[in-house]
């Protein structure tokens, strides 16, 4: 078997992208492989053997993510992954319940998948409540609780973000909702496998999660759907009526199988591997800390995922940052690409201003992150900043002691 | 996003990179662009008594086309006439960029900056002008 510390090939840049997606652990292709060729039954065939197989593969599968959240295995569904998990939970309780009640909240820093569900609701009639977050990035317990009506059916809240790595409290929003009678759904795409959760201790309804983020394959994911009390659901894929008819279509076993792998390795390494991520989100900070001026974390730095960071380098457009770290692959908070020239709707909630929402990396580590590739990038991004900022004239305003705000801007 | 060969040398080794003293007589700042908007370029150019650009500098706050495209016009104004420095157009600095549709705005920036550099020049030139029992 491949060792696992060695995904990156040498002439590849430092993958430090880790909550776009994360390569797939060599374990779980190896427990995927099997269902690719001989084991290649319909887990839906109960006539015979090639179908108990199929079925065996992917109800262990089902038990380890179950297991992984603290569900029961019959409380899991499979689907293609985070997106249509949020589709269906959202969409699916929207309709079911829209006689009686016909009001969802949910945030402003939702992914977009979430936000563009609720958009098409409000378009056939429903009404959203899209609640802000604090400067920290995370939600305010009494601006939730005010948003509440008793038309409400449906709170939506991811557990973690996928832009700044913020942890929402989800205990309390968890109890509030019970105590109003709402449903609680949360889209843990950046949560699962990586901080610990439970959906009992947590009052969880429905909760989403996707196989790529947690070092499985693409094209899976999961639906927690609560059982007691029962949450209802129109499906929004019908047929066969497989997964308990709330998402027909065949399984995918060999994807079933390594979503199943994928979230039990998280489980038995969640510890260690927080504590590693720690330690290295802590090594990058300083690093650039004790070199850089004038950097801004953005979001809470207490209430985060380790393997997230998410930067501004004031003075430092994101864009031309990225285009000379070549040697590292991250993303950037502002998208300069899109023809509106806006930064991430994400930091804009925050209310980090436009002009340092422009200047912002989101770093992501993971599982397969070394201290020597974190020193690297620390090198590699000092190096450019200072470069940039030797070309940057709101730096060169800014050594001078020119105020930039007090400057009149021509908007373009 | 694949940027062309030209451009990308002009990001890596961007030319005429600094700053002139904005109150010198024979000097024109062009401030254009905005922090907010993730752009602002800051283009100068140094006017002999010949009436030619000698010399220009630039500091660019943006993304990577709008260093390369104001690197750029920093070499192209050099040796002109401030009225042949007027005539250089957006399309060609995208042209010879080959500057993706989404980053076409980066050229009229570039543009703006050298029409901005040279309407400053030509302001305190004017102003000499006015007074010109002041040196005496």
């Amino acid at each position: 078997m491949t060792a696992i510390t060695q995904i990156r090939r040498n002439d590849q840049p430092i993958y430090l992208d880790y909550q776009a997606t994360t390569p797939m652990d060599p374990r779980v292709l190896e427990a995927m492989m099997p269902y690719f060729t001989h084991k290649f039954g319909n887990s839906g065939s109960r006539s015979h053997a090639y179908g108990w197989e199929a079925e065996e593969g992917t109800e262990r599968a089902r038990a380890q993510v179950a297991k992984l959240i603290g569900a029961d295995e019959k409380e899991v569904i499979f689907t293609s992954g985070a997106t249509e998990s949020n589709n269906l939970a959202i969409r699916g309780v929207a309709e079911f319940y829209k006689d009686r009640k016909n009001h969802i909240i949910t945030t402003v820093t939702e992914h977009k998948c979430v936000l563009d569900t609720c958009r098409h609701l409000e378009q056939q009639g429903f009404e959203v409540t899209y609640l802000p977050v604090k400067q920290d990035g995370l939600l305010d317990l009494d601006v939730l609780r005010a948003a509440i009506t008793d038309k409400t059916v449906l709170v939506s809240v991811m557990a973690v973000n996928n832009e700044i790595g913020v942890i929402q409290p989800l205990a309390e929003i968890g109890r509030i909702c019970r105590e109003n009678k709402v449903f609680f759904h949360t889209d843990a795409a950046q949560a699962a496998g990586k901080i610990p959760l439970d959906v009992e201790a947590l009052n969880i309804d429905l909760m989403s999660i996707s196989g790529h983020k947690i070092y499985g394959p693409k094209g899976i994911g999961a639906l927690y759907v609560r059982r007691k009390p029962r949450v209802r659901l129109v499906p929004m894929i019908v047929g066969g009526g497989q997964e308990r008819g709330f998402r027909s279509g065949t399984l995918p076993t060999p994807l079933c199988v390594g979503l199943g792998e994928a979230a039990e390795i998280c489980m038995k390494e969640m510890e260690s591997e927080a504590k590693r991520l720690k330690k290295l989100q802590e090594r990058m900070l300083d690093g650039l800390r004790s070199r850089l001026t004038d950097i801004v974390v953005n979001g809470d730095l207490e209430h985060r995922i380790p393997g997230n960071l998410n930067i501004s380098f004031a003075y430092v457009e994101g864009e031309s940052l990225m285009m000379g770290i070549k040697n590292l692959a991250v993303s950037s908070g502002s998208a300069c690409t899109s023809a509106s020239l806006e930064p991430s709707y994400v930091l804009r909630a925050l209310g980090v201003e436009e002009e340092m929402a422009h200047t912002s990396l989101r770093i992501g580590l993971g599982r397969f992150t070394t201290e020597h590739e974190i020193d690297t990038a620390v090198d590699e991004l000092v190096r450019h900043v200072n470069k940039l900022r030797e070309m940057s004239p709101l730096w060169e305003m800014a050594q001078e002691g020119i105020d930039i705000k007090s400057i009149e801007w021509a908007a373009h | 996003m694949a940027y062309s060969e030209k451009l990308i040398d002009h990001y890596e080794n961007p030319r005429n990179i600094g700053s002139f003293d904005k109150t010198a007589e024979d000097v024109g700042t062009g401030l254009v662009g905005a922090p907010a908007c993730g752009d602002v370029m800051k283009l100068q150019i140094k006017v002999g008594a010949d009436g030619l650009i000698e010399d220009a500098k630039f500091k660019t706050f943006g993304c990577g086309s709008a260093i390369a495209s104001s690197s750029l016009v920093t070499e192209w104004v050099k040796g002109k006439t401030i009225d042949e420095a007027e005539t250089i157009k957006n399309t060609d600095i995208a042209r010879h960029l080959a500057l993706p549709p989404v980053k076409i705005h980066c050229s009229v920036l570039a543009e703006d900056a050298i029409k901005a550099a040279i309407a400053d020049y030509r302001a305190k030139a004017a102003k000499k002008d006015d007074k010109p029992d002041a040196a005496e």
